[in-house]
């Protein structure tokens, strides 16, 4: 009797993985590093392994609507004659005009507005339109100063000088060719249709020493008059976040490795810069050392999605968040209705994030005239108002619960964790324990 | 980050008032570092003798009776005179290891600033002003020295974490700038035996020199060589017995102004901090080249 | 009778004696202000700053064409984001002078340290002394004459414009350059990835002149200057140019 060997099961390997062996295949194609839009993609500890405690015999909740839950914010009252006013802890990220169409700015400028929060302006400069729709605009000031004057400067509400965001501390700005049309060339300085190339230092300062006289030169350019906000990525938290207030920051924004980008290095998005989880607490540990808790403002970005975020965020100590790739998405990025379209670019809806090549079939991450027509302004304006209005509701809802007439007395003690990492980088116990693990260290 | 000030004296008439010119030109950069403060003073050397700078918590209770407890245990003629937290401690030139090992064991608190036949280094946490009060750095004489204004960067705000670092005879070191391979280099240093107190970059650079020259390199030489070993952004400034050094790394962004006359040169990190000099209208005033050593001596 | 059809004009006052501040006496930001409150010009054209000591940001902002004279030294960003004024500081710059200017004229009468001009966009930048590395770094259309030497990364990803160096330059000049002009008479250390010697053709002799005469030195011809600028190759990414990068 013949005895045939059963072969052993087809298995995939664990390191060489589907994706990772097809971007080898690319590689070896190319001879050009992956290029690509969004923030980290790989499961990271984040705001879904924090829980909230709520309220039960010790604390007491409060009543919808008639017990107030405030939601306003104010932003940078340490020095500016002006701080800012916002209705909600949520403001609206730095995101180009050059990576992201005129429409598409337009609807984040409108739907901000009706929500009561501020929209930034990113690598390109600020646009007419976004001034015009926007009512709270910061103003970003970057390494590359593409389109930087001083008109723009005094006619913003608050200046954001970036040091870094999360998908690539350490790196500049990029815009291929196809992106760079006649409109964002001029406003950058550049020939049409080639590569641009950011510097990832400022060209006139390097160090927190140097920062600090930056600082001034722009408070005396605007006659003290806006907030001054310092943005870095998520690298030393503590480090850049005391530097930051020493160098006389009004606010500091702090974004992690979820942090979206309009285009950069594969793996300078997956393998630079902490989660947004791990950076909040260093930061807010640094606030209070220096005893500048709440009165210089920290700003948390990085793939907050909904209102839970919100809330975590904040009882971890943040004043407000940010967001970015949520706003898109709200817009109607890779939304499932252009199926077709992204099958035809070779991916899926959920998955497209090769923005930088300017096709994108929801209009948004492109300069194309024909897809940009696919935003309109005014109902996109609308989606983002209502997302950021449920945010706020399903963070006020978080908060009544546990027992808070204003959402920013929220406290790390109204939160438990899932899991060792969330706990150890949360500073908060593990459920069902007093854990706190690495507590000693900070 | 930081600011740094540097003076080395060729008219000797200037020699009385080195450490009031050196206290204006540090207090005039103190917005560049509002953490701490320290400057090195050379001043006059007696044959035969040395000098110990420690540092102590707590200056009342250690510096009580240790000249007496000292010059016992080393068996020697043993000076000592307090300033605030400091003490400047005169020894024979031939005892000084000695004193070091003693004073450890006899005050396990305090700490060597530094020691040498000229060097005497104050720094404390605190503003420039109040750092130069304190010590009386305006009444010092001396034929050369360093200051240092800090804003603390990855390490700790503390006595020991200002500049300027000596892990030498008669050698210092400040720093301006981050250093980015100085775990590496420490974990070294450690090896070949080099003990640290801190957590800072700026100790790793100045036992990476005293370690080099320890190996048989002049200054010079071991300054040329940290430009190829140590990474990051540095600008330099060392004292030695008879001169001082500057050196900046490949990238050079770190500000650095450097001025000469025929009575003086002068370090600054900014020009401002020169401006009260004698003669600095018509003096040559230039900014270092990257990864070049520049070097006065006596 | 005779009748005169000539309007009687009002006459106008102007003080043509310099407003004078002290930064001994006032803040900067005293002074600061009230250059920015100046409305119109032709009231308060001329503006004498004393004291300066190495102040910061000295003259920043400025949006009116007043003249500016600052008698001594300053620190960082002087002139910093100049708009239509004409700057003159009767000594030595810090980093960073007349960065971000969009028009106007600054004029160093001694040296400039670093990153002098950084990022302009448009007037004139003249250094009678020497100016120190990144000299034009990133510059987008601003203009930039050197009468002494420049250091090294000068010109770094210059965007438009020109700069005009009577000494020498340091190394990697022009290093991802991209359509900015660069002129220099004296010899250039090294030069930078992507920026090449050029052909000098005579639009560039002609523009070369006019830069020279508007920084009012006629001691040199332009047929003694050197022309540098981009390459081109590394405007769209290729693998086999990974070395320059």
């Amino acid at each position: 009797m013949t005895y045939h060997n059963p072969p052993t099961t087809p298995r995939r390997s664990a390191t060489f993985d589907d994706y990772t062996m097809s971007e080898i295949r690319r590689a070896a194609a190319t001879g050009i590093y992956d290029i690509r839009g969004s923030g980290a993609k790989r499961k990271l500890p984040h705001f879904d392994d924090l829980l909230f405690l709520g309220a039960s015999i010790s604390r007491y909740p409060l009543e919808g609507y008639r017990e107030r839950c405030d939601t306003s914010v104010t932003l940078g009252a340490r020095h500016a004659k002006k701080p800012i006013q916002l209705k909600i802890p949520i403001t609206i990220a730095g995101m180009s005009f050059g990576s992201l169409s005129g429409p598409a700015k337009e609807a984040l400028g409108r739907g901000a507005t009706i929500a009561g929060t501020s929209t930034t302006t990113g690598d390109g400069g600020m646009t007419e339109e976004e001034r015009g729709h926007s009512q709270t605009l910061v103003y970003q000031y970057l390494p590359s100063r593409y389109g930087m004057n001083p008109r723009d400067l005094r006619r913003a509400d608050a200046i954001e000088i970036v040091v870094g965001q999360g998908a690539k501390p350490g790196g500049g700005g990029m815009l291929l060719g196809q992106k760079i049309s006649d409109r964002v060339a001029e406003m950058r300085t550049l020939p049409k249709g080639i590569d641009q190339r950011s510097a990832c230092r400022h060209p006139d300062w390097t160090g927190p020493d140097d920062l600090e006289i930056k600082i001034l030169e722009l408070r005396e350019i605007t006659d003290w008059e806006k907030p001054i906000y310092v943005k870095v990525g998520g690298a030393r938290p503590y480090y850049d976040t005391a530097l930051a207030v020493k160098a006389g920051a009004d606010v500091v924004v702090l974004d992690g490795m979820q942090g979206g980008t309009a285009a950069t290095q594969e793996v300078f998005i997956e393998h630079v810069g902490q989660p947004t989880l791990a950076c909040i607490r260093p930061a807010v540990k640094a606030l209070q050392d220096l005893g500048m808790h709440r009165k210089v403002q920290l700003i948390v970005s990085g793939g907050i999605r909904n209102g839970a975020d919100v809330a975590k965020a904040l009882a971890l100590g943040a004043d407000a968040v940010s967001i970015g790739t949520a706003a898109l998405i709200a817009l109607g990025d890779n939304d499932p209705r252009w199926e077709d379209e992204y099958q035809k670019l070779g991916t899926t809806a959920g998955a497209y994030d090769d923005w930088h090549e300017g096709k994108d079939p929801a209009g948004i991450t492109t300069q194309d005239p024909e897809l940009m027509k696919r935003v309109d302004p005014i109902a996109a304006g609308r989606r983002l108002a209502n997302y950021l209005k449920v945010m706020t509701l399903e963070a006020q809802t978080i908060a009544r619960a546990c027992g808070k007439n204003h959402v920013h007395n929220l406290e790390p003690e109204d939160l438990c964790a899932l899991t060792i990492e969330s706990a150890a980088m949360a500073g908060v116990p593990l459920a069902g324990t007093g854990w706190i693990p690495g507590k000693g260290s900070f | 980050m930081c600011g740094i000030v540097g003076l080395f004296l060729k008219d000797k008439t200037l020699e009385p008032q080195l450490g009031a010119m050196l206290s204006e030109m540090l207090v005039m950069l103190t917005d560049r570092g509002p953490d701490s403060a320290g400057i090195a003073v050379y001043g006059a050397t007696t044959k035969g003798k040395a000098k110990v700078t420690i540092q102590s918590p707590s200056p009342t209770t250690d510096f009580a009776g240790l000249e007496a407890e000292l010059g016992k245990k080393i068996d020697a003629k043993v000076k000592l005179l307090a300033k605030s937290t400091h003490a400047v401690i005169d020894v024979p030139a031939d005892k000084v290891e000695a004193a070091r090992e003693a004073i450890a064991e006899l005050r396990p608190s305090a700490r060597i600033m530094g020691a040498g036949e000229a060097i005497e280094i104050y720094k404390e946490v605190g503003l420039p002003v109040d750092v130069v009060k304190r010590f009386d750095v305006s009444k010092m004489t001396g034929t050369h020295g360093i200051g240092h204004t800090r804003m603390a960067t990855e390490s700790a705000v503390t006595t020991l974490g200002a500049h300027p670092f000596s892990t030498g005879p008669d050698e210092c070191l400040v720093h301006n700038g981050s250093l980015s391979n100085h775990n590496n280099l420490r974990r070294e240093l450690v090896r070949e035996g080099m003990k640290f107190e801190t957590e800072n970059d700026t100790e790793v650079a100045a036992a990476y020199l005293s370690s080099k020259i320890a190996h048989g390199l002049d200054l010079g030489q071991a300054l040329e060589s940290s430009v190829n070993d140590l990474d990051g952004f540095f600008t330099f400034v060392v004292g030695t017995k008879n001169g001082f050094g500057v050196v900046r790394d490949a990238i050079a962004c770190k500000p650095a102004v450097l001025a000469e006359t025929d009575r003086y040169v002068a370090f600054g990190s900014e020009y401002r901090a020169l401006t009260k000099l004698p003669g600095i209208e018509d003096a040559k005033v230039w900014e270092p080249e990257p990864s070049t050593v520049y070097f006065w001596e006596h | 009778m005779s009748v005169t059809t000539l309007a009687k004009a009002p006459q106008r006052e102007v003080n043509y004696s310099p407003r004078v501040f002290d930064l001994d006496a006032a803040p900067l930001r005293e002074l600061n202000l009230a250059l920015h409150q100046v409305a119109d010009a032709a009231d308060e054209p001329s503006w004498e700053v004393i004291n300066p000591k190495g102040s910061h940001a000295v003259a920043a902002g400025v949006a009116q064409p007043i003249a500016v004279e600052v008698r001594g030294s300053v620190g960082y960003y002087c002139g910093g984001m100049n708009d239509k004024a004409s700057i003159t500081v009767h000594g030595s710059a810090g980093p960073g002078v007349g960065e971000n200017m969009m028009s106007g004229q600054i004029t160093v009468k001694g040296d400039a340290s670093q990153y002098a001009g950084a990022t302009g966009r448009g007037g004139l930048l003249v250094i009678e002394g020497n100016a120190s590395s990144r000299c034009g770094i990133s510059m987008k259309g601003i203009d930039i004459v050197v009468r002494g030497n420049v250091g090294h990364m000068s010109a770094f990803m210059a965007q438009s414009g020109n700069l005009v160096v009577l000494g020498d330059a340091g190394d990697a000049l022009g290093d991802s350059i991209y359509e900015a002009r660069l002129f220099v008479r004296g010899e250039v250390k090294s030069l930078g990835a992507d920026c090449i010697k050029k052909e000098m053709r005579p639009e560039h002799l002609a523009k070369l002149k006019e830069l020279l005469d508007r920084a009012g030195i006629s001691d040199v011809k332009p047929e003694e200057f050197t022309r540098y600028g981009s390459a081109r190759t590394l405007y769209n990414f290729n693998i086999d140019n990974a070395d320059a990068y």
